[in-house]
């Protein structure tokens, strides 16, 4: 509590001075400032400006029907043609299995926290591992089921081994996205329906989430649009194939990101085309979520919420 | 009218008591209560299980291993008997990730002040979400891009630091070369930089008005009035951000793995092809590892776990540290 009131009381007198000093220096050195920060900001748009220009005029070229409708199937990186259905199909599959295992118990998580652990010790706890967990390099996640799902348990390569790795990495987003929305709710709400008797589990399924809900679709997507594009973990736990596998829970599955490292793999013009085009695709696929969710946000944000 | 406040923990206490008095013999209240408990330990236990597996897969390894696995350079794991050691890995890893902390800081500090004080108001949140869509572009396609149209320009770059700057240990070297450890920290850098802006910006939101007013209201130029008011108060959460940014870095995986070129042995020159990190080395030795193989790569991804659990845990505490004095 004491470190706050001593900066701001010594400032002011070590300002007195500074501010009678030369107007024109002073001037200066705020443009200056002025062109860096403006600069700082230019620096971050350039690479993002390159990014998207370099996969979306590389890529479009191999855009085409074939792409989407056809696999790998027994093409080397020379050949032209080919495409990433399987891929395609993987990431999907791999994407709703992750969700459906990941939103339940972050969701459920976060009502903990906000709902039921009034602040406790084991309430503290979750919440300080839940943001250890965000750091948690996707490599790791992935030695992780490797260890436990392959090694251990003794299962084969799979897209539902890389489901697991990926549940890791989407939970502790979901659970900190719910846990804001949760705490908007106007606690007027929560005791109005108390005051009428309504049980506290039947209060928070029925008055709290979906007061949230909109919050909660919104934190849903941007993590599965973060999930989407990792790619570490599944080298670990799906491996790749270039054949169509659509059972997840059996043997190697293409997936985009891994479609992409392994055609940027082949130094061959048309292996390098199809990695861009790979590239293209997942990136619109995450966009259109993003962009997805700030609409949901936009458009169904609760009337004079903050 | 006290508990009309709004602040949340006054009010918990106050759902305590109305959930106790009514969930008296209400079999819902119970299960849904232990299902939201039951999902949190669900969380706590999957931290407990990653360090608890990495660990014992890794012993058996690291126990065949003929070498000193914390000085060894080597990285031989699949041989008979098999020799590694992390030297190198540690070494690209902290080298690499500290260059990109040290690029990206200042840069992403200078965004958060741009969006914060220099941006018209009504673009802020518009620009705010320009540089989050960095973030939303997936590490492979940083890595695609670093591989075929960055390094190409890097080549350059670093011949010119090579030129100008070789007489420093850390920028010498006969060949500079475009699939370096300094190309992996540029496109490290770029990947961390909305991290480090937007909780800097968030910094910036909780600095009290009544600072930057009182500096404006005795006559400090804009420049004057970040420095005296919103740095200070933003310090300990900008250098939270910028060790979260470290974190990040280090457990990167894919971009770097695409950037660097692999070459045993510790290079102090990082202008020149060749290094690996922990994460790198994972994904591009996976493939072809034996199951001694295997361990020794989770030994090594082991120790990054740890690092960045401690980097990580080192960053919140900094961050959090800020929170008291508000």
């Amino acid at each position: 509590m004491s470190a706050a009131p001593a900066t701001g009381l010594s400032k002011p007198t070590r300002t007195g001075s500074e501010l009678t000093s030369v107007s024109l220096r002073r001037k200066i050195k705020d443009r200056l400032v002025q062109v860096l920060v403006y600069m700082a900001f230019a620096l971050a748009v350039i690479p993002l400006v390159s990014v998207l220009w370099t996969v979306v005029a590389n890529g479009l070229a191999r855009l085409d029907g074939t792409f989407f409708r056809f696999s790998m199937n027994g093409l080397s990186g020379r050949d032209p043609g080919g495409g990433a259905y399987h891929a395609i199909v993987g990431t999907l599959e791999q994407v709703a299995i992750t969700s459906l295992i990941a939103v339940p118990i972050a969701v459920l998580t976060a009502i903990y926290l906000v709902e039921y652990g009034n602040g406790g010790r084991l309430a503290r706890v979750i919440s300080f591992f839940v943001d250890v967990m965000t750091g948690i390099p996707s490599i790791v996640a992935g030695l992780f089921i490797l260890a436990l799902w392959l090694l251990t348990f003794g299962f084969e390569f799979s897209g539902f081994a890389g489901s697991l790795a990926l549940t890791i990495l989407m939970i502790p987003t979901v659970v900190r996205a719910t846990e804001e929305m949760l705490k908007l709710v106007p606690a007027d709400l929560r005791e109005a329906s108390y005051a009428l008797g309504v049980p506290r589990w039947r209060t928070v399924c029925f008055v709290v989430l979906p007061t949230a809900m909109t919050g909660i679709v919104t934190g849903i997507m941007l993590a599965v649009a973060r999930v989407m594009g990792e790619t570490a973990p599944l080298l670990l736990t799906i491996f790749f194939t270039k054949a169509i596998n659509t059972n997840p829970f059996d043997g190697p599955q293409g997936s985009l990101p891994t479609f992409i490292w392994e055609q940027a793999a082949d130094p061959n013009q048309n292996s390098i085309d199809r990695a861009w085009t790979g590239a293209l695709v997942l990136i619109l696929i995450i966009m259109l979520l993003n962009l997805g969710a700030r609409m949901i946000a936009r458009l169904y944000r609760p009337a004079g919420g903050r | 009218m006290t508990t009309q406040t709004g602040v949340e923990s006054s009010v918990g206490a106050e759902h305590r008591a109305a959930g106790r008095r009514m969930s008296t013999g209400r079999a819902g209240d119970r299960v849904f209560a232990g299902a939201a408990r039951g999902s949190g330990i669900i969380v706590l236990a999957i931290m407990a299980a990653i360090a608890v597996f990495l660990i014992w897969k890794a012993i058996g390894p690291l126990r065949e291993n003929q070498a000193n696995f914390l000085t060894s350079e080597t990285w031989n794991p699949n041989a008979t008997p098999p020799r590694f050691g992390i030297a190198q890995l540690a070494f690209g890893t902290v080298m690499s990730s500290l260059l990109a902390m040290l690029m990206a800081t200042p840069v992403a500090i200078g965004i958060a002040l741009f969006i914060s004080y220099y941006s018209p108001r009504r673009l802020a949140a518009g620009l705010g979400y320009l540089v989050d869509l960095l973030a939303a572009v997936p590490s492979i396609v940083y890595g695609l891009w670093g591989l075929i149209f960055l390094s190409r320009h890097m080549e350059g770059i670093s011949s010119f630091l090579n030129g100008a700057l070789g007489w420093i240990p850390l920028f010498g070297g006969d060949s500079p070369g475009k699939n370096s450890i300094f190309t992996a920290s540029v496109v490290l850098a770029i990947m961390i930089l909305p991290i480090i802006s937007s909780i800097s910006r968030e910094v910036f939101l909780q600095v009290p008005q009544a600072h930057i007013e009182a500096s404006l209201a005795l006559g400090a130029t804009r420049w004057e009035m970040i420095r005296m008011s919103v740095l200070p108060y933003g310090r300990s959460g900008m250098i939270g951000a910028s060790m979260l940014g470290l974190g990040r870095a280090m457990g990167e995986t894919i971009a770097v793995a695409m950037v660097l070129t692999f070459v045993p042995g510790i290079n102090p020159h990082i202008l020149e092809d060749g290094g690996a990190t922990f994460a790198a080395n994972i994904a591009n030795s996976f493939a072809e590892a034996t199951r001694t193989g295997q361990g020794a790569l989770i030994a090594s991804g082991l120790v990054l776990f740890v690092i960045t659990l401690i980097v990580n845990m080192a960053a919140r505490a900094v961050v959090a540290r800020r929170r008291e004095f508000v």
